[in-house]
């Protein structure tokens, strides 16, 4: 993490298996790092504050906003980012969920949706409540459409493609609540 | 036939999985950074810009201001004309661009800018009493600012129902998700930009007369843009900025606007004060229908929201007046937002015809079909279709609407009152002129070139649907390129005339193609300036109807929104899919104006306050919940070759009356002022 140039260090990261190093300024983002370093630009900047979601990535399985973390405390993390959710070939079944439901319009938040839907699941499944669970003690909650809603409103959708994000989500947590 | 099917996007594997490329995610080899610097003041003069400290920090390329800045040409806007001259017209203008080889040592090196200004007084306090409130030449785009048919006064004085109401509608921003974005290079004095826009033509033309540059030596593209709602209509200053970066340091330059930098940049709608009056016999029908809309601009450039055109198309009435009155003041330019005009226009109008069903004793849908014009009631002329009947009709059966108890404040619901209500929409189907090309090719494909804007739309899937169909084969066997201006001048993807207008190109650049063999290697074009100009004088309308159901609780001043429907006449539909998200997305930012959307001018200082998407609330997931749009039969030959009537903003119109006239339902409070915010809900007078 030192470096000799003043203001620079040096992070350790895996991004979507691939591991790298590099020297990076102290004041950038990991979303910042992700775009304009890696060329990971599947990662979008809608507000840069953590207010929209569009930077969501998954670091070490869990979803954050990427925007509101400086590359160099992440450094030593694994990253997941859109371009890594699929298996390669084939598309995550939320990726294709969200083309078939048409749960986008203009694309700039989709990957951000996709990323935080994928680690909202898991929450779910692993019995995390949230504001509107009816049992906060439960070993695992059932995403019905007022669960997905409320645990997907940190990502905005100006397109207003909501109904149907909401409705490609439930096709795949379906199978999994 | 490929149109009329439900097509997966095109695109749309690149949007799920990070390909898709947006201004801001292009790679131009050996690209610098230039950060926006904007002024502090309201109104005045820069006096004096010192860079020194900035120029002297590391990875810093270029400070310009209005002192060194390239010279531009003209501008027909001139809110592009950037770091020409010292003098700041509202606050949040341009006054530098700092060039670096990073953003980050951009972003600080700006920082350490010292600007001085000479302070002038500034006055940005909105309203319609101003006293230097005038009657503009003409409204948004170019209509008439005023139309007069009857004696509306006499009608109001012997009518036996008047109401006479005035409605607020607050400055709202578009927030696109994603920010307005320029990367611009200069190769051998030509200069080709990637720009978030929606009509790489437009920007094109703007940069062609800023630059004095060839019409050639310019290419803007927009290959994929992330949403706009207006705000990305014509060229913004990024572009610009961008386009001078570049020259002054000779590499690309990249400007990323941030999300408060929107705020003043990129434009918003105005606020506006309307009054509407009507007057009616007993049993509804209108015998007056007045229109008074303020609304307020820029010193920079005159924009009057065409608010009360609404009013000219919308119900039978023997006198009828619409008129608009503009301030200039210290403010960002106002510009388009989804549905100019009709959005607000159609909150006061048709709030007003539910006062008015309420004060008749007669149900709101009937009212509405009782007051059916024969013709334009402005203008005389005949409609090209008109199926708003059909839309009220489908949209109450479908939302359970017959049998509905008309009083308000009855349905208790544990701590939620249920309403319900609902408001009639329109929205003019424009076809504006356009190019577009189509090759066949070697292998036995089509490619179609067409200067389109995908914003969202589906656009790019709509026109290879039509372009298949016109080619009489699958859609896999043409490719369909958007969004490059080297295609050729064409409409931009606002006013819901986009893919009307691009597809009746690509129709005639198609059949052409066929009828000249379509031997391989062929290509046809086809221009659709004479075609549109040559359509004989029709309304041409697009039409729909909302239902909308509410739980309001007054105790803490929540409004939610359990239900909305709406039932619409857009005449073809290309792409069922696309097209229902369409309008979903209309009903959506409809419902998120209504109840949360609100810049808030800080008067002392002329800025928006609240410029962040964590002050600026636009609807959340959590906030929605069912909404469904439908389609009436709307068949309609007076149109275009392929009969599309536009939807990118007809899902919002009227959106936000149905909402206000469902709180009114549910607790027996008429709200005129927008948003519905839970402190108004919370502090009405309710009768129980
Ligand atoms: S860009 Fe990170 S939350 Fe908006
Ligand atoms: S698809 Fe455009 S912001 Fe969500």
């Amino acid at each position: 993490m030192t470096s000799q140039r003043i203001g620079v260090s040096t992070v350790r990261l895996v991004v979507n298996d691939e591991p790298h190093e590099l020297e990076v300024d102290n004041r950038m983002s990991l979303l910042d790092l992700l775009r304009e370093r890696l060329g990971a630009t599947g990662t979008k900047k809608g507000c840069d504050h953590g207010q929209c979601g569009a930077c969501t990535v998954l670091l070490g399985g869990r979803r954050v906003n990427s925007c509101l973390i400086l590359a160099v405390a992440a450094s030593g993390a694994s990253v997941t980012t859109i371009e890594g959710v699929g298996d390669g070939t084939e598309l995550h079944p939320l990726q294709r969920a969200f083309l078939e439901h048409d749960g986008y319009q203009c694309g700039y938040c989709t990957p951000g949706q996709i990323c935080s839907a994928i680690a909202m699941i898991e929450e779910a499944a692993a019995g995390w409540p949230s504001a509107v669970s009816a049992d906060v003690g439960a070993a695992k909650v059932s995403l019905d459409g007022e669960e997905i809603r409320e645990r997907m409103s940190g990502n905005l959708c100006r397109c207003g493609a909501y109904v149907n994000i909401v409705a490609a989500i439930a096709d795949v947590a379906g199978g999994r609540a | 036939m490929s149109v009329g099917e439900a097509v997966v996007r095109i695109e749309g594997r690149d949007k799920v999985t990070g390909a898709a490329r947006y201004a801001g995610d292009i790679p131009v080899a050996g690209f610098a950074y230039g950060w926006v610097v904007q002024s502090t003041i309201a109104r005045g003069r820069v006096s004096s810009v010192d860079d020194g400290e900035a120029l002297a920090r590391p990875g810093v390329l270029a400070v310009l201001h209005h002192g060194n800045a390239p010279r531009l040409g003209e501008a027909d806007d001139a809110t592009l004309l950037v770091l020409q001259d010292p003098r700041v017209p509202h606050l949040g203008w341009p006054v530098a661009l700092v060039v670096a080889t990073t953003a980050e040592e951009a972003r600080e090196a700006a920082a350490t800018l010292r600007i001085e200004y000479q302070v002038e007084s500034h006055d940005a306090a909105f309203r319609a009493e101003h006293p230097r409130m005038y009657v503009p030449d003409h409204i948004n785009p170019t209509y008439e600012t005023e139309t007069v048919k009857g004696d509306v006064d006499g009608a109001l004085a012997t009518a036996e129902v008047v109401v006479d109401a005035t409605y607020t509608t607050p400055a709202q921003h578009n927030n696109p998700m994603e920010p307005h974005a320029a990367v611009a290079e200069w190769h051998d004095g030509r200069l080709t930009v990637h720009d978030s826009s929606q009509g790489a033509y437009a920007v094109k033309q703007a940069l062609t007369r800023l630059f004095s540059l060839q019409p050639d030596a310019v290419r803007v593209v927009s290959e994929h843009v992330g949403g706009g709602f207006g705000n990305k209509g014509t060229a913004r200053p990024h572009v610009v900025l961008a386009a001078l970066g570049a020259a002054a340091v000779d590499r690309p330059v990249r400007v990323v606007l941030t999300r408060p930098q929107l705020y003043a940049l990129t434009g918003y709608r105005t606020p506006i004060v309307q009054r509407v009056r009507l007057g009616a016999h007993r049993d509804g029908r209108l015998v007056a229908l007045d229109h008074l809309a303020s609304s307020q601009t820029s010193k920079v450039l005159e924009f009057t929201e065409q608010t009360a055109l609404i009013s000219r198309s919308m119900y039978a009435s023997g006198a009828l007046r619409t008129r608009h009155r503009v301030v200039a003041l210290d403010v960002p330019t106002p510009r388009w937002m989804r549905a100019p005009g009709e959005s607000p226009g159609s909150f006061a109008l048709e709030s007003a015809i539910d006062e008015l069903a309420i004060a008749c004793g007669v149900d709101p849908v009937e009212l509405r079909i009782a007051n059916e014009p024969e013709s334009e009631p402005a203008s005389g002329l005949p409609f090209s279709s008109r199926n708003l009947v059909a839309c009220l009709r489908e949209g109450a059966r479908r939302f359970g609407w017959s049998g509905r108890d008309p009083r308000p404040a009855l349905r208790r619901d544990g701590r939620w009152w249920r309403g319900t209500g609902v408001a009639a929409a329109t929205y003019p189907a424009r076809s504006n002129p356009s190019s577009a090309s189509v090759t066949a090719e070697d292998d036995g494909r089509f490619t179609v070139r067409v200067t389109a804007a995908d914003i969202g739309t589906g656009a790019r899937t709509a026109l290879t649907q039509v372009a298949a169909d016109a080619l009489q084969v699958p859609m896999s066997e043409v490719t369909v390129l958007i969004a490059d201006s080297d295609f050729g001048p064409a409409s931009v993807a606002g006013g819901s005339s986009g893919t009307a207008s691009w597809s009746w190109a690509v129709v005639a650049a198609c059949r052409d193609l066929l009828a000249q063999g379509a031997a391989a290697g062929t290509t046809a074009q086809a221009n659709t300036g004479k075609a549109v100009a040559a359509r004989p004088d029709l309304a041409r309308h697009a039409y729909g109807a909302h239902f909308v159901e509410v739980a309001v609780d007054p105790h803490t001043g929540e409004v939610r929104v359990p239900r909305m429907l709406g039932a619409f006449a857009v005449g073809r539909i290309v792409n069922p899919l696309t097209a229902r998200s369409q309008l979903i997305g209309g009903m959506t930012m409809g419902l998120s104006i209504a109840l949360l959307e609100e810049s808030t001018m800080d008067t002392r200082f002329g800025d928006f306050v609240n410029h962040d998407l964590a002050n600026y609330h636009v609807a959340a997931n959590a906030d929605i919940q069912s909404i469904e749009a439908v389609f009436v039969d709307d068949p309609d030959d007076q149109l275009n070759p392929v009969g599309v009537k536009g939807l990118g903003e007809i899902g919002i119109v009227g959106a936000t009356a149905a909402l206000a006239n469902a709180v009114w339902h549910a607790t027996g409070v008429r709200h005129r002022d927008l948003p519905i915010r839970p402190d108004r809900v919370l502090n009405a007078t309710y009768a129980v």
